[in-house]
């Protein structure tokens, strides 16, 4: 059966909507249903349960995702139950709660990648709500409620059918007699009237009768009454459809005047008829009293402007079904957006208004005659503008901002879910969700926080009975905890468990051959061994998190956001990592350094420290390289103008500067630069959409001058082997950074350049 | 001058497509996302024809049509109640709280004008 199809070409563009929509109401639900594990829900909660679900259900119903109103109208039902107080909460209630948030999650998905899900998908979850709404003795109240979207499909069946057989025309007469109340819901006879118009040609006259005399007239009631005769080829129903709204306040009777066909032909050439004059406001009050059919207008169906319902109908639904797929398909080809405050946005224009104003005091300003000074109301003029420009950056990158909370909700489910699968009582206690961070960054943070998490209730959290033996609370604790600190923000995961003995760490790196036996490491160095490639430190692989993949690829995760990563843990007591990263993607703080002609710039986060080394420090290694010795400890040297083929760079360290950076595992480097020239906040600009990866670089900028300057990537210099070694080689570009630049200056700098820009080296 | 019409839901999804259907046919549609956000906006502003959903936090529709009818800038004006719960509880908590009529979720563009024509026509 075709259904009554809203889903047409007009509200496809919504579904990104929807989708964006569904993705807040799920999490919502995540999070009140988690509530509702803990403790009783009051009537507010169960009715924000309830409006998800309904929510959800709507928006699915007019994008005809069938499974997913199907699915959710039964959901809907339980809920609907239990905040009335017809079903009790309890805890088989909200597991099942749980488990169907979590099939109408997979459905939202499915619908969204237009993807088919198994016929059975979800069948024994709503089985379940079934049953227990069957339980609760409202299994009939269910099947009432099922087909509460019937009468709608009846009346499209009915549509469908007088859409077909449009010929068959039928006459009616139709006594319409308001009660005196009828205004008191703002209806209005004459819209009605116009209504029936639309589905065939009226005869009508105007009942004055109980028209009382003006003394006592009642302004707000309705005293006229209709007698009407209709020609239409649209059903019975569809003539009371246009009274719905005002069938109780309201005498109606609609009877059928003489069985069947009129005249096909006559409906035709009606049509062809000039269009009469309407029925108007102007003619109700004119209708005159008697009961004598006036010359009222015999009005023909094609003087009305909007097709009848029925031709709407019978005439779009085959261009839905072609042009509905691959409209659709188009529109939801990656579209990302964001939705912002209203607030933020203002703030952003009252700065550009504030921008424009100061900008025209310039304008305005009479050029200085006979002297090199600006005037003074120039230099201030060029204050504001500096002022307003570092504000203008800050509301933009506002609008990038959201609180963490999304990550965050997801967790305390998985912690459930992951918890409960292995026989352990853990609770998730989260802090500072309001923490505010590029949406980019947020959605890189939700795999790494996933796998610490997932691996703190795995590894880190012991099973109650060993907790108890060790004399602490069956209740294990994870703290995920997020604040900003300076342009970074910090995200902290601490649980309260077995924690790992830097001696096990050591013992398995060797094990695992990741050190050396021999191998000296500070405590620093020890607790970065879990971050190393290969390492895992469960003794079983577990199904939970043993999937291969371990910190490193947090680690790496982590430093593609340009952040970094630390572990601190002590054995019986728990573990915390530590994660800080930048809040934006799209600026840098960095020093930008000279290396013979060209200019680089350093993440200033990685910077420890610079200093001009004595040459007496300087040694040249016998395989090649040089170290530099510093504070007891000897440092490897890197030299930029060797890596990238700088010419006429100083080629001594003690004749230039050495910049000590610490890449993402604490480990130190020298970079040997010429000098420093300054710190500055610089804009990334990406260089993966048109380059190889290029390695030591992670991305360029366009310095004040309009010149272009690279960006360096610490991690990977620290990994380069210095080209003076004459150690096997590492692929770096053969032509030295000149043409690059020569290649990356010729963008624009106006052009946008795509976010993201450190993934380029993952 | 064009009619004015309210909309009042939490959905974005669903005053998107009220915004839609009816601004393409000659509406300027303002939008509320609850019952108290409807009443501080029709607190000065006029408006011809208010659609609103039941279910909302904050307030939801069956008390935004009691307090539109208690009130006296806009008691009169016809008030449209959104609701997939065809059920006629919800209906008729609508038409006693003073609603003139309803529209069913999910409704074609077609369907909401035809609704919408009936109480409160473009022009």
């Amino acid at each position: 059966m075709s259904s009554d199809r809203p889903d047409t070409d007009e509200f496809a563009q919504f579904r990104q909507t929807f989708f964006e929509e569904c993705a807040e109401l799920l999490a919502a639900l995540d999070e009140h249903l988690t509530d509702l594990q803990e403790r009783a829900a009051d009537t507010e909660e169960l009715n924000a349960i309830f409006r998800a679900v309904h929510s959800i259900k709507a928006g699915a119903g007019a994008f005809n995702f069938t499974r997913l109103v199907a699915f959710s109208h039964t959901y809907e039902a339980l809920l609907d139950a239990l905040r009335d107080g017809r079903v009790h909460q309890g805890e088989v209630i909200t597991s099942a709660l749980v488990r169907a948030a979590d099939v109408l999650a997979s459905l939202v998905e499915a619908a969204q990648e237009k993807r088919e899900l198994a016929a059975d998908f979800g069948v024994a979850e709503e089985e379940e709500l079934r049953a227990l709404l069957t339980e609760a003795g409202l299994v009939g109240k269910v099947e009432g409620a099922g087909k509460e979207t019937s009468p709608a499909d009846a009346a499209t069946v009915q549509a469908d059918a007088a859409a077909a057989p449009a010929e068959a025309s039928a006459r009616y007469s139709i006594r319409f007699a308001p009660h005196p109340e009828l205004f008191r819901h703002a209806n209005e006879p004459l819209l009605l009237i116009r209504e029936l118009m639309r589905l065939g040609t009226v005869t009508l006259t105007c009942d004055t009768a109980r028209l009382p005399s003006l003394a006592t007239i009642e302004p707000e009631d309705a005293y006229l009454a209709w007698n009407i005769e209709i020609e239409t080829a649209s059903p019975l129903a569809e003539l009371h459809e246009v009274f719905e709204f005002v069938d109780e306040d309201c005498d109606l009777v609609i009877a059928a005047l003489e069985p069947g066909c009129e005249t096909g032909a006559a409906d035709a050439d009606a049509a062809a008829e000039p269009p009469a004059p309407s029925i108007g406001a102007d003619d109700e009050a004119a209708s005159p009293p008697d009961d004598r059919p006036a010359p009222q207008g015999s009005v023909p169906r094609g003087s009305v402007p909007q097709a009848p319902a029925s031709q709407a109908l019978a005439s779009s639904e085959p261009a839905q079904a072609e042009a509905g797929p691959a409209a659709s398909s188009q529109k939801s080809a990656g579209v990302t957006s964001i939705r912002v405050e209203l607030a933020r946005v203002d703030r952003l224009v009252n700065v550009v208004g504030e921008l424009i104003i100061a900008q025209s005091m310039l304008v305005q300003q009479p050029p200085s005659e006979g002297s090199d000074m600006p005037p003074l109301a120039a230099t201030q003029g060029f204050d504001e503008i500096a002022t307003l420009t570092r504000e203008l950056q800050e509301c933009v990158m506002a609008i990038r901002m959201q609180p963490v909370k999304s990550v965050f909700a997801r967790m305390p489910r998985m912690v459930r879910d992951i918890s409960a699968r292995l026989g352990k009582k853990v609770r998730l206690v989260t802090a500072g969700e309001q923490t505010e961070v590029d949406k980019t960054v947020i959605e890189e943070l939700a795999d790494p926080l996933t796998h610490m998490i997932r691996n703190a209730v795995d590894h880190g959290i012991e099973p109650p009975d060993v907790r108890k033996a060790n004399g602490k609370p069956e209740l294990g604790t994870i703290r995920l905890a997020a604040s900003h600190a300076g342009g970074n923000i910090l995200i902290e995961v601490t649980d309260d468990g077995a924690g790992i003995s830097r001696e096990k760490l050591l013992a398995k790196a060797v094990e695992k051959r990741i050190v050396s036996p021999e191998a000296k490491l500070s405590e620093d160095e020890i607790d970065d061994l879990i971050f190393a490639p290969g390492f895992s430190t469960a003794a079983t692989v577990s199904d939970v998190s043993g999937r291969g993949v371990g910190m490193d690829v947090v680690r790496r995760n982590i430093i593609n956001l340009g952040g970094r990563i630390s572990m601190r843990s002590k054995a019986g007591k728990g573990t915390r990592f530590t994660l800080s990263i930048p809040l934006t993607l799209a600026v840098l703080d960095g020093m930008l350094v000279a290396v013979g002609r060209e200019k680089y710039i350093l993440p200033l986060t990685s910077i420890v420290e610079s200093f001009k080394p004595e040459q007496a420090h300087v040694r040249a290694l016998t395989g090649g390289g040089e170290v530099v010795f510093i504070r007891g400890e000897y440092i490897r040297l890197i030299h930029l103008s060797r890596i990238f083929g700088v010419r006429e760079a100083v080629p001594e360290a003690w004749n230039g500067l050495v910049v000590l950076v610490e890449s993402a595992n604490n480990s130190k480097i020298g970079i040997v630069v010429d000098e420093l020239i300054g710190q500055q906040q610089v804009v990334i600009k990406s260089l993966h959409d048109n380059f190889e990866p290029i390695p030591g670089i992670s991305g360029a900028t366009i310095l004040g001058d309009g010149r272009v300057s690279l960006i360096l990537d610490v991690e990977q210099l620290r990994r380069m082997p210095d080209r003076s070694a004459g150690m096997p080689q590492v692929p770096v570009p053969t032509s030295a950074p000149t043409p690059v630049l020569a290649r990356a200056g010729d963008a624009h700098p106006s052009h946008p350049e795509p976010e993201a820009p450190m993934a380029a080296l993952a | 001058m064009g009619k004015r019409v309210l909309t009042v839901d939490d959905s974005k999804t669903m005053r998107d497509m009220v915004r839609f259907t009816l601004s393409g046919a000659g509406f300027e549609v303002v939008e509320a996302e609850d019952g108290v956000k409807a009443l501080s906006l029709l607190d000065g502003t006029r408006v011809d024809l208010i659609i609103t959903d039941i279910n909302m936090p904050n307030m939801d529709g069956v008390t935004l049509v009691k307090r539109v009818r208690a009130g006296t800038s806009h008691r009169s004006i016809p008030i449209l109640i959104l609701t997939t719960e065809g059920g006629d509880q919800k209906k008729a908590e609508g038409r006693a709280a003073g609603a003139t009529g309803w529209i069913v979720k999910p409704f074609a563009p077609d369907k909401l004008l035809q609704v919408v024509n009936k109480v409160c026509p473009a022009g």
